[in-house]
């Protein structure tokens, strides 16, 4: 490089560059990087970008925004806040959304961009769990990811009371009423959340340092880590003709991704900007400034924490119990602490587990086609089943009054569905699953109905089916089924018993349920089975000798072989 | 209405709303002082009215004497204010048990609502119909207003009156379609599951701001569209059909090939 | 290397590659419009041109709303504005976007491109590289040797944090007082207002089928301070009366009532939610948040929901003058429970 003359100016600074920091390795490396096409990959995509909009926006909200809670007299354009007594967080809120001009575009781009951060994370990680993606070599990016989602949710909580409104103030306050609950501790966090006493003067500058500060810190920190491993594993890929474990096909990064993957930040961009313009979100000077007395129908949090706020809702009371003196909120700690853990923990631990009852040490980069493993498949639907449960039974009361329903009755509704859905949901993908991959089979061995009914001269009725080419063929049938683990007996030959077995037979029950039903892709003697023994081998044996007469379309079968038909379409 | 409200932010605001103040009052004097000075004679009239549409339309549950029974309320001493309000808003005569009863297109006209009003003052003291000034939004503050609102209506009628959700399948309606009589009426009476605001409590002037606030509210929202001022869940599900909806539209065309 | 010794439990997958049907490689290019036809090709790059230009427009159209709409504080001003920025900002944003996409999708290359994957695992000989070198380190600091210098370097790291912790926990959390749970400001005496308004009551202000949102009656001035939200937000009571015949008392409540006036926290007991939906047929307490319903006409008791404990009762009388006035503050903690609750 340092040999190479430069010419032009672009050339000059490239190779000022190189000379310093050896670019020019880098440039090269990542530049005909390959990355595979696919809808489904763009949603981390999303998520990314949303985050990046989050800052743009959230850089311009700083420069106006009052992290304080000292107390001033409202005195602006609106004038349903005349002259009351507002904190300075929430009349710098007013005077940002109405005074500076672009304000309230901007913090509707904000809080539109950090509702659709966290749809994106939620169904970037759909996509992650349903294909796969998470096995081996990428279990910790899985766990990176996880932790982003953890961290979304906290960047929306801190900034979603920063206003200080009546509306994320009850928020706070059913935040505090839920630290109160823990055991021993509760009464203490709640004074070290909030300085003291709830709401006191400490809690917006205390969450505004979060918001703006440590909770992106970390984002961004972990959204490096994510994106290096992305680049260190290579993205994964869809089955398909010469994608394999060992490599990957797709589009180098420079042009094509960096036009693609570039023009789709403006694209997200463009439909945030598209939501800030037309549609109101969050009207703070709706809710009134926060005061610890009034509280308005609908009293719910953004979508994300829906969850939480149905399973409160849910929960009935009698599980509060006295134990010596002491108060055991069960009927808050279930809801707000244990439900969550139960469903946070599934998520995180899933890659292991699966890995635990696979015993598959291999490295994996072609997905699952979501069909050919219908346990994770029916768990994945499930849990997404208690999920909306619970978000919904958090807009119970919205429900209510929309359907014309009692807020009674649906709670009821939704308390026997938390429990019953989800199994339901369950067995019945997991039975989808199985259909599928039986109806698969069926293609691979006997191909595509044509429509073509021929009739021979005994009567006998048949339809003519196509059979699939090579590339069809190949994705329905490149899949492992795994079996259910085999364990080492209890005893050896000497009749020892032996350390561990207890947890084996415990991995082995896991197993089962995972891999009991299962079907195993078609093999290559099977498919030639079915064409020597099945239908067209009749057809075949026969259509020279009879007169075939077409019932449908009018075509009439010749001496071509159906194989021959099928391949002249 | 809307146009006036529009113009409160102005600086003249202040003029303005005096001025109009001084016509409103000088006109409500002119339109209602003629129909007052034959009042004597009409109410006589009225109330006959009044109690023959009563005996038809409502003494099958409320009895001839206004009594009541079991679950149907007496009608005695609850004033025209709430005759007014029910059967203005087509509540009564109700057609169906159900939760509660709910508002829809009024069977009678304002002329026999006021007989059956007449009727029913006449059977004991209660509170009356208010007048034209007592609800006019242009003299309230709006300010006021939604403090009272908030402290007073916002939990179960939503931040800005869009309803919400009762027990048992009973609702706080909406207010954005309720006139300003009605408001004034309602919160006057506490028709059915809604406490009684008497004038000890929230002052015919607080009355007044709070029909003000609610009036101001009916301009919309200053970012766009209002997705109904449900709140975050109207948003959550909105950024889902809008937001993920289009942007999953749009990568299914990026990663398809081009033809 | 430990993969190949954890053999207790076998793989039976018995994926045997003659089993399995050959890969059968790339599918076929297709060519595309572009590809086969100059004109094609012509008309995309004139299409992704023109999605440029409607950026360019965009920008400009939002600078000039910016420039030229000054709302003047009202709804529909405000909205218009907006309107006019964002759509500007939204076809800035959009031309750029589609543009890069449609020019990416139909002229650039779409012929896939295959790059080998290697395994993530390092080579043996590497990983012995680097045990060595670890290795090496190890023993020439001496760390296993000098035991006591571990110790030290441990203790030293462990101990270093307190001086950060230590006082960032004793200050955190204000006094620490947690007592202040147990306290309202409510006194002998204090005399009812309504909320906000700060108007005094009198038992014949409130009728039947009335509620009244009350806080303590203190001086207007002190209502402008922290400390007066925060006892606020533990002092707010509702008052409701209800016909004596409706009324179900405790026997050691009935001198905590007036004439059928009752005061009750407005603290929800589940999580703290301002309990305030009253409905005055059924005298239910509804709380917006999660539901939890209470029994005015009977303690106050839940009937549905969430919450377990009945809402703190506020015992009132009246004063000399014919006010409402409280008798004590609350006997129990209000709001929602926590340990120490009973203690």
């Amino acid at each position: 490089m340092s040999t190479t003359q430069a010419q032009g100016p672009v050339a000059g600074a490239a190779d000022y560059l190189d000379q310093r920091t050896g670019i020019a390795t880098a440039v090269k490396g990542f530049a005909r990087k390959i990355f595979p096409d696919h809808w489904s990959f763009l949603l981390g995509e999303i998520a990314l970008y949303s985050f990046v909009v989050l800052l743009i926006s959230g850089v311009f909200l700083t420069m106006f925004f009052v992290p304080s809670m000292g107390l001033v007299e409202y005195t602006g354009p609106i004038a349903s806040m005349n002259g009351q007594l507002v904190s300075e967080a929430f009349a710098s809120t007013m005077k940002l959304s109405f005074e500076v001009r672009g304000g309230l575009l901007m913090r509707q781009i904000h809080h539109w961009a950090a509702l659709l951060f966290m749809a994106s994370i939620v169904t970037h990680m759909m996509r992650v769990f349903f294909t796969g993606a998470f096995r081996k070599p990428r279990e910790l990016n899985w766990m990176v990811g996880f932790i982003l989602m953890i961290l979304g949710l906290a960047a929306g909580f801190t900034g979603y009371s920063l206003p200080d409104d009546v509306l994320s103030g009850n928020g706070l306050r059913i935040t505090d009423g839920v630290i109160k609950a823990i055991p021993l501790i509760g009464a203490y966090m709640s004074y070290m959340v909030f300085g003291g006493e709830f709401p006191g003067a400490d809690i917006i500058p205390r969450l505004f340092t979060m918001h703006i500060l440590v909770v992106p810190a970390l984002i961004l920190a972990l959204v490096g880590l994510h994106l290096l491993f992305v680049v260190l594993h290579k993205h994964t890929q869809y089955p398909g003709g010469g994608r394999t474990d060992k490599n990957v096909v797709g589009f180098p990064l420079f042009p094509v991704y960096v036009a693609k993957a570039g023009g789709f930040f403006f694209i997200v961009f463009g439909v945030i900007a598209f939501m800030g313009a037309t549609m109101a979100i969050n009207n703070v000077w709706n809710y009134g400034p926060y005061d610890p007395s009034p509280v308005s129908a609908g009293a719910q949090p953004d979508w994300y924490m829906l969850f939480l706020e149905g399973s409160l809702r849910l929960m009935p009371g009698q599980t509060e119990y006295v134990i010596g003196g002491y108060t055991l909120s069960l009927n808050v700690l279930i809801p707000a602490v244990v439900v969550p853990g139960l469903l946070f923990t599934f998520l995180a631990i899933y890659p292991f587990l699966e890995a635990a009852v696979t015993k598959d040490k291999r490295e994996h980069h072609v997905l699952d086609r979501p069909r050919n493993v219908p346990v994770r498949t029916g768990l994945g639907v499930g849990f997404l089943t208690a999920f909306i449960i619970l978000a919904l039974a958090g807009s119970n009361d919205l429900i209510a009054t929309h359907f014309s329903l009692s807020i009674n009755a649906i709670t009821w509704t939704f308390r026997i569905a938390l429990f019953v859905a989800p199994v339901l949901a369950f067995w019945i993908t997991k039975r989808i699953c199985l259909g599928l991959q039986r109806k698969d089979r069926e293609l691979v061995l006997h191909g595509h109905e044509t429509g073509r009914i021929v009739r021979f001269a005994n009567g006998e009725y048949i339809e003519v089916h196509k059979p699939l080419n090579d590339q069809e063929r190949w994705v329905r049938v490149n899949y492992d089924a795994h079996k259910p683990l085999e364990i080492e007996p209890r005893e050896d030959s000497r009749g020892v018993r032996r350390k561990g077995f207890k947890k084996d037979q415990m991995l082995q029950k896991l197993s089962r349920f995972f891999f009991e039903d299962r079907i195993e892709p078609v093999t290559p003697a099977e498919l030639a089975a079915a064409h020597s023994h099945g239908e067209h081998d009749q057809l075949e044996s026969h259509a020279p000798a009879a007169q075939l007469a077409a019932t449908d379309g009018g075509a009439v079968l010749s001496d071509h072989t159906p194989d021959d038909h099928g391949h002249q379409h | 209405m809307k146009a006036l409200a529009a113009r409160r932010h102005h600086r003249l605001t202040p003029v303005v709303l005096l001025l109009l103040a001084l016509l409103v009052t000088g006109g409500l004097y002119a339109a209602l002082a003629p129909t007052s000075a034959s009042a004597d004679t009409a109410a006589v009239d009225d109330i006959a009215a009044g109690e023959k549409l009563f005996l038809a339309n409502c003494a099958t549950c409320h009895g001839v004497d206004a009594e009541g029974r079991d679950e149907v309320p007496s009608l005695i001493g609850v004033g025209s204010a709430a005759v007014n309000f029910q059967v203005g808003t087509g509540r009564m005569p109700m057609q169906m048990n159900g939760p509660q009863a709910v508002a829809k297109p009024a069977q009678f006209d304002q002329e026999q609502t006021n007989q059956l009003a007449a009727y029913v003052a006449s059977l004991g003291p209660g509170p009356s119909t208010p007048t034209a000034e007592q609800v006019d939004p242009a003299l309230g503050d709006i300010s006021e207003g939604a403090a009272i609102f908030r402290t007073n209506c916002a939990m179960c009628h939503n931040a800005v009156g869009a309803g919400g959700a009762l027990s048992e399948g009973k609702f706080a309606p909406s207010l954005w379609e309720t006139t300003e009589t009605h408001i004034y009426e309602a919160m006057l009476t506490g028709p059915q599951s809604m406490p009684v605001f008497n004038d000890a409590t929230i002052t015919p002037e607080e009355k007044r701001d709070v029909i003000a606030f609610l009036v101001d509210q009916r301009e919309g929202s200053a970012g766009g569209l209002s997705l109904g001022s449900l709140g975050p869940v109207s948003e959550g599900l909105w950024i889902w059909i809008i937001g993920i909806g289009s942007l999953i539209g749009c990568a299914v065309w990026i990663g398809a090939k081009s033809s | 290397m430990s993969e190949h010794k954890n053999t207790d439990l076998t793989v039976t997958d018995g994926s045997n590659e003659l089993d399995r049907f050959p890969d059968p490689g790339m599918p076929e290019h297709k060519l595309r419009m572009a590809d086969k036809d100059p004109k094609a090709a012509k008309r995309a790059e004139a299409q992704v041109v023109i999605l440029f230009l409607i950026s360019i427009v965009g920008t400009i159209a939002m600078l000039i709303a910016y420039f030229t709409i000054r709302p003047d504080g009202t709804t529909e001003s405000v909205r218009n504005a907006n309107l006019a920025l964002g759509l500007g900002l939204f076809f800035a944003l959009m031309g750029i976007g589609l543009a890069a996409v449609h020019w990416a999708k139909t002229l650039m290359s779409d012929h896939e491109k295959s790059e080998e994957r290697h395994p993530q695992r390092s080579s043996d000989e590497v990983r012995e590289a680097a045990v060595a070198v670890l290795k090496e380190g190890a023993e020439d600091s001496g760390i296993a040797r000098r035991g006591v210098l571990k110790g030290a370097v441990v203790t030293a790291l462990a101990l270093f944090p307190l001086t950060i912790v230590v006082p960032l926990i004793s200050s955190i959390g204000g006094d620490w007082d947690i007592a202040k749970f147990k306290h309202t400001i409510w006194r002998r005496g204090t005399r009812l207002a309504i909320d906000p308004t700060g108007k005094l009551l009198k038992p014949e202000d409130i009728t039947i089928g009335s509620i009244v949102h009350v806080i303590p009656d203190v001086p207007a001035e002190e209502r402008n301070s922290h400390h007066w939200i925060t006892e606020k937000a533990k002092a707010i009571v509702l008052l409701v009366r209800l016909d004596q015949s409706e009324l179900k008392e405790a026997p050691d409540r009935k001198s905590w009532s007036y004439d059928g006036i009752v005061a009750y926290s407005k603290i929800c007991t589940h999580v703290g939610c301002p309990v305030a939906l009253y409905e005055r047929q059924t005298h239910h307490l509804l709380c917006p948040c999660h539901q939890s319903t209470f029994d005015v006409a009977d303690g106050a008791k839940v009937v549905f929901g969430p919450a377990k404990r009945p809402l703190p009762q506020l015992p009132i009388m009246v004063d000399d003058e014919g006010y409402l006035v409280a008798q004590s503050d609350f006997d129990e903690p209000v709001g929602p429970s926590y340990w120490e609750r009973l203690k």
